[in-house]
């Protein structure tokens, strides 16, 4: 089910770091009902970049199996996140063990500051960014839409930026388009927006800012019915791409008339 | 016997138990699984039958679990 796109009119591939992806969106795979589901609802969003956590095997069978199980590595880009980590030292930790599962040195680094909000601890999150690249980590940065947090992420080696656009599985959408914006425009690593996506708008005003990517979890899987909104955020990641690469028309307080004023009728 | 935890429980195992046979015992499959031993992170998974428990020792066995 595609929509047909006129002749280079194709998007450049993302590159980050050393890698180059065609699609600009990036899922999580938590909260679905089912792997049967989680799968269809990846297929249906294009993404190439599928996002996992760390957790300990439940010994007693309780909780669920290896997302392993479902998700072909050899077909996704895995990126393990340290989601749930509140410390620069936790975060270190979790990365390391994801790395140490052999599929490759990426991670997407968050270190959380407050339970109630989620947002991002910056001073840990800087700190276990330039940890991590030392250790030859590629490091992608979730942090909040502060241009400066993201300057410094930047100098400290990560290769890409993720700011929110508001805070994780909110729904909000994007709460500071000009901070976005600023971010984008100041930056030289891509810059992914990672959180509070809810719905296709959301997705396709994110991206008319100019933003590389999104990466979004909780708007696809607690949709009603994640495959068909899995399918729509892949829809409008491609129009704001588009629109964006279009140039938008100046807004005006004014009307302006599309059709000619002369050659009209004598009244 | 020996008393370790693993993944946070007490555990009970047979003197001499390695990495391997931890796993072998918990029905694990190795390749699905990142160890951690005492803090150290087992990089290698062709270390795991050599890898002797002792009494005391810390194992965390972790995976990949859907997340964002």
């Amino acid at each position: 089910m595609g929509v047909a796109i006129e002749p280079g009119l194709d998007f450049a591939p993302l590159v980050i770091g050393d890698r180059e992806f065609r699609s600009r969106l990036m899922v999580g795979t938590g909260k679905y009902s089912s792997s049967a589901e989680m799968m269809r609802a990846i297929d249906a969003s294009g993404a190439e970049v599928v996002t996992v956590a760390v957790r300990r095997v439940d010994l007693d069978r309780g909780r669920e199996e290896s997302i392993l199980h479902d998700l072909d590595p050899s077909r996704f880009f895995l990126l393990s996140n340290t989601a749930g980590c509140y410390t620069a030292d936790e975060a270190i930790r979790y990365a390391r063990l994801a790395r140490a599962a052999g599929f490759n040195e990426w991670v997407k680094l968050e270190v959380i500051g407050d339970e109630e909000t989620l947002l991002p601890d910056t001073a840990g999150l800087l700190e276990a960014t330039r940890t991590l690249v030392g250790e030859g980590f590629k490091v992608m940065a979730y942090t909040n839409d502060d241009l400066i947090t993201a300057l410094r992420l930047e100098e400290a080696g990560a290769v890409a930026v993720m700011p929110l656009a508001s805070p994780i599985g909110s729904g909000l959408g994007m709460l500071n388009p000009h901070a976005i914006r600023t971010i984008k425009k100041r930056l030289s690593v891509p810059v992914i927006v990672d959180a509070g996506v809810g719905t296709a708008s959301d997705a396709c005003i994110v991206m008319e800012q100019g933003v590389d990517g999104i990466l979004m979890n909780t708007g696809i899987a607690a949709a009603s019915d994640p495959v068909r909104m899995a399918t729509a955020m892949r829809l409008a990641v491609d129009a704001g791409r588009h629109a964006y690469l279009a140039g938008r028309m100046p807004r005006r307080e004014v009307a302006v008339p599309s059709s000619p004023v002369e050659g009209m009728l004598e009244s | 016997m020996i008393t370790l935890t693993v993944n946070g429980a007490p555990r009970e195992l047979a003197r001499n138990s390695t990495i391997a046979s931890l796993l072998g015992s918990l029905e694990i499959d190795p390749r699905l699984v990142v160890i951690e031993h005492n803090r150290s992170i087992l990089r290698d998974r062709d270390e795991y039958p050599e890898r002797e428990l002792s009494h005391g020792d810390v194992v965390e066995i972790v995976h990949f679990v859907g997340g964002g």
